[in-house]
């Protein structure tokens, strides 16, 4: 029963930050309908700001994730600017692999400026919680529950945003019909700069939520992987849906630790990826995707 | 003006021929990742190997010039490097560093005739190719795991023994079965075992699978970078087994801002160590630790000790600037099997295939150091 607690835990946590990642690729594949790969290495770079900065520069661990919210929404306004509105009216085959190429770069230019070295820190120390259920006792580390209220946070926020706001209004409608919304007379680009800035913000929180709570090593290609499955999460829980992001998010993290524990770590990948294809076979959109219809 | 352009590059030709014979000291590369998550032993490897060279250049005697090429831990990298390394006309290798890309190479070296002798690739699978010429410093993997086995049982460290392992990489899964074997063999109870790959971020599953099985030392036969996040979980899930480790695991105390006091008392198999009170080890010691910072691993001990026997081979050998590689190979190789070389990892001496027979020694982290375990 402990067991089956721990890992249920831990896999909440560990999905909670999958959600948060997942966040930042459906909502600009909600609006801007391209799918960014280089996402995750926009995790990694806020990774190396929070590294720079409270490590080398010892500043305070809340004040290196703001600054490195700060460095990474600059990041991903400027990758969007110089690499994919030249694109905007582009085959969406150009625009990935424009994609895949900013991933690149980012890594082999981390590369170069940090080195290949893993490197580690911590932003949250605040010990174990230890639950006890009749004899058998687990713990629960602090920071890892903080992660899970964190992501939470951020989806009702970003719920809220693009329910009430009139920039949330205005993201919602270029991702209904773009040429519409331009009729409407909405600023189609600088609404799509604004959800890569969101984005970029929301993958500087993740990195220092991998790294600094999760103690993953840091290193060019930290947010490679973790990218790779919260995509497969943002797909899951339908892509281009917030509460989709989440529940996908923590799905696959509860997947991947439950099968892990009580099946084997050999199959815990594959078997994560087999639900997502059944799941798909089943539900085309996703859990929470809406079904588009192709306008003629 | 043809004519002037010819005679000027006749002229280079001949300026860059002298510039290379009057170069009148043997060529060594020496291979490993300088950069990469397995930098540390890369290196070590290189920066040792420099301390030897200047060590024995001042001797006076036979001369030698490294070439320090770097593989990034990736077998297509090492190739490449191999090959750099061969169009520089070196005459003889120390390296590979790294298991994966020493088996890479080691096809090639058999190939062209040029003897690698390798620091610290510790899986037998670097002596497999036919006509190898591949020597080891340290001792193979297999071994590895038989000896932390036995070390484990004879000094009572538990009875109930975890082990987390990469399935994806033959150093460590060579490790784990010999380790297997003899922890059967010496009655150690191998309550859970569990594995992952480089693929890997989250490692909570493993440890917890640990913690629920009650295991009172994890035996880790991995790098030392998964090794850091293995304890990073350990300690999210209040869980601190002793951790026994191989010569992987030497560099977790120089991982940027991993904190250290979760690597205390963490036990490593190892020939080398640093506080031996020996007037050669002591000197290797100081002068390391001045030159670079730190103090000087496994990885960086045997590759001091792997040049000083190459350069005692050559010597014996008669090995000058003009050897060619493939007869430096079939000289040096014999002058091998016939030595007896006492260095600062222990007293070898070498099988026809390659491996390397010394014993090995434990130490265990207090502090922040290693200290001889005893």
């Amino acid at each position: 029963m402990a067991q089956f607690l721990e890992a249920l835990v831990n896999g909440i946590s560990l999905g909670s930050l999958y959600a948060i990642i997942a966040l930042g690729y459906s909502m600009v594949y909600g609006i801007a309908k391209m799918l960014n790969f280089a996402h995750g290495d926009v995790i990694m770079v806020g990774g190396f700001a929070v590294f720079i900065l409270m490590v080398s520069n010892g500043w305070q661990p809340l004040l290196a994730v703001i600054a490195a919210m700060f460095i990474c929404t600059v990041l991903g306004m400027l990758i969007e600017r110089l690499a994919y509105k030249p694109l905007r009216g582009a085959p969406s085959l150009a625009v990935l692999i424009t994609a895949i190429g900013v991933s690149y770069f980012l890594q082999n230019a981390a590369q170069l400026l940090w080195g290949a070295n893993p490197k580690f820190f911590t932003i949250l120390d605040y010990g174990n919680l230890t639950v006890h259920i009749g004899d058998s006792q687990f713990n629960i580390s602090i920071g890892k529950l903080l992660s899970v209220a964190v992501s939470v946070a951020i989806m009702v926020g970003l719920s809220l945003f693009t329910g009430k706001t009139r920039i949330g209004k205005s993201m919602r409608a270029v991702s209904e019909d773009r040429g519409a919304a331009q009729l409407m007379g909405i600023n189609v680009n600088a609404t799509i700069a604004i959800t890569f800035a969101i984005g970029s913000a929301l993958a500087a929180v993740a990195g220092a939520m991998l790294v600094g709570v999760y103690g993953v090593q840091l290193s060019p290609t930290t947010g490679a992987m973790p990218g790779i499955k919260a995509f497969t999460a943002a797909v899951f829980g339908g892509i281009g849906s917030i509460p989709g992001a989440m529940i996908g998010g923590i799905l696959i993290g509860l997947i991947e630790i439950l099968v892990g524990t009580f099946v084997s770590t050999d199959l815990k990948d594959a078997l994560t990826f087999a639900v997502l294809i059944v799941m798909l076979v089943a539900k085309p959109t996703g859990l929470l995707g809406k079904p588009m219809r192709e306008k003629v | 003006m043809k004519k002037l352009v010819s005679v000027l590059l006749a002229l280079a030709l001949c300026l860059s021929m002298t510039a290379v014979f009057a170069e009148d000291a043997v060529r060594i590369g020496v291979m490993g990742p300088f950069t990469g998550p397995a930098a540390a032993y890369g290196a070590a490897v290189r920066d040792a190997a420099i301390i030897a060279a200047e060590e024995i250049n001042a001797l006076g005697g036979l001369q030698i010039v490294l070439d320090t090429q770097d593989d990034e831990h990736n077998t297509e990298k090492a190739v490449n490097a191999y090959n750099t390394l061969k169009d520089n006309n070196v005459q003889l290798i120390l390296g590979t560093t790294t298991t994966a890309p020493c088996i890479a190479v080691s096809v090639y070296a058999a190939e062209d005739r040029i003897l690698m002798l390798t620091p610290s690739a510790s899986s037998p699978d670097v002596l497999e190719s036919d006509d190898n010429t591949v020597f080891q410093v340290c001792f193979t993997d297999p071994a590895q795991g038989t000896l932390s086995a036995q070390y484990i049982a004879q000094h009572g460290l538990a009875t109930k023994v975890g082990v987390i392992y990469n399935n994806g990489d033959p150093y460590s899964t060579g490790i784990y079965e010999t380790f297997m074997e003899e922890a059967a063999a010496e009655g150690l109870q191998v309550v859970a075992e569990s594995t992952f790959t480089d693929a890997d971020t989250d490692f909570s599953v493993q440890v917890a699978s640990m913690k629920n099985a009650g295991a009172e030392l994890v035996f880790l036969p991995i790098y030392y970078t998964p090794a850091a996040m293995i304890m990073n979980a350990a300690k999210s899930a209040d869980y601190a087994p002793v951790f026994f480790g191989v010569d992987g695991m030497d560099g977790i105390l120089t991982l940027e801002g991993f904190d250290t006091a979760l690597a205390e008392n963490v036990y490593l198999l190892t020939p080398f160590a640093a506080d031996a009170d020996d007037e050669r080890t002591q000197s290797f010691v100081t002068k390391y630790t001045e030159a670079y910072g730190i103090v000087p691993n496994q990885f960086a001990a045997d590759a001091y000790d792997g040049l000083y026997i190459l350069y005692t081979a050559c010597v014996n050998a008669g090995i000058t600037a003009e050897t060619s590689a493939a007869e430096a190979c079939e000289k040096v190789m014999a002058q091998l099997l016939e030595m007896e070389y006492v260095g600062l990892t222990g007293t070898m001496t070498w099988n026809e295939d390659g491996t390397v027979s010394k014993t090995p020694k434990a130490v265990v982290i207090k502090d922040g150091v290693y200290v001889s375990a005893d």
